[in-house]
């Protein structure tokens, strides 16, 4: 096995047992992003010398025995919409390409004071849009298993990376299945928290109600390592909740014995993709063997969700981005008659296609003749949305579906059809705050991987926990490697 | 539902964006379609049901009136395009 190939808690061993150096593995990763990102392209910005820097200092503290992290030494990257001071955040945008943050994300802080290493910026759809990966104003970025297909849409750059051993674990935000998705298209897992439990200050949202900060890992034990750190309340962000600190690591029980877990019958049946459809059903197998309690059952609203989504998330992405005026920071064009020209000619300059046809959307379903419609409409399904999972939960400790209906699609797909019914599997933890977390659980005939999709109640991160480690511990998808 | 040129200029007027006509007919196309999806929705009566503003229950926060860490002037000032004597710079707006 290569350095790159290791999880998170092997490399600390590593490290720990000073069997490892911290620059000795920093630079193996740089030097792994030089050989394979341009082919890549999950990194918009690499810091090279900082991370070597960065290292030497850790590995300093490593020696005294003040760096006491299980993620201490360990290479990671942020998301480009993750703020970090002093260091470009361009959310993948023409209009934030000059943008340099005076301040840093909490969940930066957080990793920072666990004596990680940051290796760079990753690539996203631009403002964290589109369900293509061609979406970032710099560059696409590709699937380590097979760069002829996409790695996934908006966020997609963590994954993309962690798959090809170019980060030891990724944070990155997800409104809708951001993350998951793209999880699911390169074989690593990723865990979207609780609305609440992962501080957003510092994040550049596009839809702040749906949108949280998550992680993608290797395999779940890393996971837990990872919201064990970047975990808890922050003053600085009004939607944080105070639940106090949990430790992650002690859901990590090979044990899912009476564990109650309900198969919604709107995600399997449809337009699922065969293979996709058979290795869910053998994760079912599974879980029912190792003593898990599955049923199917009815979600109905399910098949409104990807239409509630569109509609929310645009709404809120127009508000949100109104503040890129082209005067306090980002791009402003260079020729304009007045203040109203300054603005519209920087904007139209400044956002890309796709970001621009959100915006339209959402002012449209916001405007006054239509806000009752669709926006108001939009709101009142969120409720009957978080109602029915709530109904749900009753009865089923966790809902598991297919992340996405297929596996990595060629990257020639381009979207004509603006409408993507696939989001209907991962937004719904989006619209109603819930924990969902994408594992892989298979490949298909062309060696893609497979996602399957948990969901558990609010804060029930370590029954998602608790459910994936199981599974892990008695099946091998999760050593599954992209071999690029 | 129909997205005439005229809809598509008024929204861009209200989202300070403006378009080619190319872009407007594209624009015009891309609305129409999206909207036959979201128009799903009126399957479902949804008089009785009450809006989801925030799905966290939000609370007022209080804090003691006290000076925290904040910004430098010229911290703030630095990634604005256009700037001077401390202030950012933009075109003029009075007569």
């Amino acid at each position: 096995m290569e350095l790159y190939d290791l999880t998170v808690y092997q490399l600390s061993d590593l490290i720990k047992s000073k069997k490892l150096g911290v620059a000795e593995l920093t630079k193996a990763i740089i030097d792994r992003i030089k050989k394979i990102d341009g082919n890549i392209g999950s990194y918009i910005t690499v810091l090279e010398e900082d991370a070597i820097k960065q290292s030497e200092k850790i590995q300093e503290k490593i020696n005294k025995g003040t760096a006491k992290s299980p993620l201490a030494g360990i290479p990671m990257a942020l998301a480009d919409n993750i703020c970090t001071k002093g260091i470009k955040t361009s959310c993948a945008s023409k209009m934030l390409e000059n943008f340099t943050p005076p301040y840093s994300a909490t969940v930066y802080d957080k990793l920072l004071s666990e004596d990680t290493v940051l290796m760079g910026k990753l690539n996203t759809g631009e403002f964290s849009m589109g369900d293509t990966t061609g979406n970032s104003y710099y560059k696409p970025y590709k699937n380590p298993w097979n760069t002829y297909r996409v790695a996934g849409d908006s966020n997609g750059g963590g994954a993309a990376a962690v798959a090809a051993g170019l980060a030891g674990f990724a944070l990155a935000s997800d409104m809708d299945g951001s993350i998951r998705r793209p999880a699911s298209f390169c074989g690593v897992l990723a865990l979207k928290p609780t609305y609440g439990l992962v501080s957003r200050y510092g994040l550049i949202a596009s839809a702040p109600s749906l949108e949280q900060i998550g992680s993608v890992t290797k395999d779940v034990t890393d996971c837990a390592l990872v919201l064990n750190a970047i975990q808890g309340y922050d003053k600085r962000d009004s939607t944080s909740v105070n639940k106090g600190y949990t430790d992650y690591t002690r859901a990590l029980v090979n044990d899912i014995k009476g564990m109650s877990i309900g198969i919604p019958k709107e995600y399997i049946t449809g337009e699922v993709d065969p293979e996709v459809k058979k290795a869910v059903l053998n994760s079912v197998k599974i879980l029912t063997s190792l003593g898990a309690e599955c049923e199917e059952f009815s979600l109905p609203v399910a098949e409104y969700a990807a239409s509630v989504y569109y509609i929310i998330s645009s709404a809120e992405a127009s508000s949100n981005l109104a503040r890129y005026d082209g005067i306090k920071y980002g791009y402003r064009a260079k020729e304009y008659k007045d203040l109203l020209d300054l603005y519209k000619k920087s904007r139209s300059e400044g956002f890309g296609k796709e970001v621009k046809k959100r915006i339209v959307l959402g002012t449209f379903v916001l405007s006054s003749e239509y806000y009752d419609k669709y926006y108001k409409k939009a709101l009142k399904m969120r409720t009957l949305i978080i109602e029915a999972f709530i109904k749900a939960f009753d009865k089923y400790d966790v809902i598991i579906a297919p992340t996405v209906p297929t596996t990595a699609y060629k990257s020639e797909r381009k979207t004509k059809e603006p409408f993507n019914k696939d989001y209907m599997y991962t937004v719904p933890a989006n619209i109603a705050g819930l924990p969902g977390m994408s594992i892989p659980c298979g490949v298909d005939k062309d060696g893609l991987p497979i996602g399957l999709h948990l969901v558990a109640k609010p804060f029930g991160e370590s029954t998602l926990l608790k459910l994936a480690y199981t599974f892990e511990q008695n099946t091998n998808f999760h050593k599954n490697r992209a071999r690029i | 539902m129909k997205f005439t040129k005229g809809t598509i200029e008024h929204i861009a007027e209200l989202a300070r964006l403006e378009f080619t006509e190319e872009e407007k007919e594209e624009l015009a196309l891309y609305m129409e379609k999206i909207i036959s999806h979201l128009d799903k929705l009126d399957e479902l009566d949804t008089s009785y049901v009450k809006a989801t503003e925030h799905i966290i229950p939000l609370n007022n926060v209080f804090r003691e009136d006290e000076v925290e860490n904040s910004f430098d002037r010229d911290e703030m000032l630095k990634n604005a395009p256009e700037k001077g004597s401390g202030c950012f710079k933009v075109p003029k707006i009075l007569e």
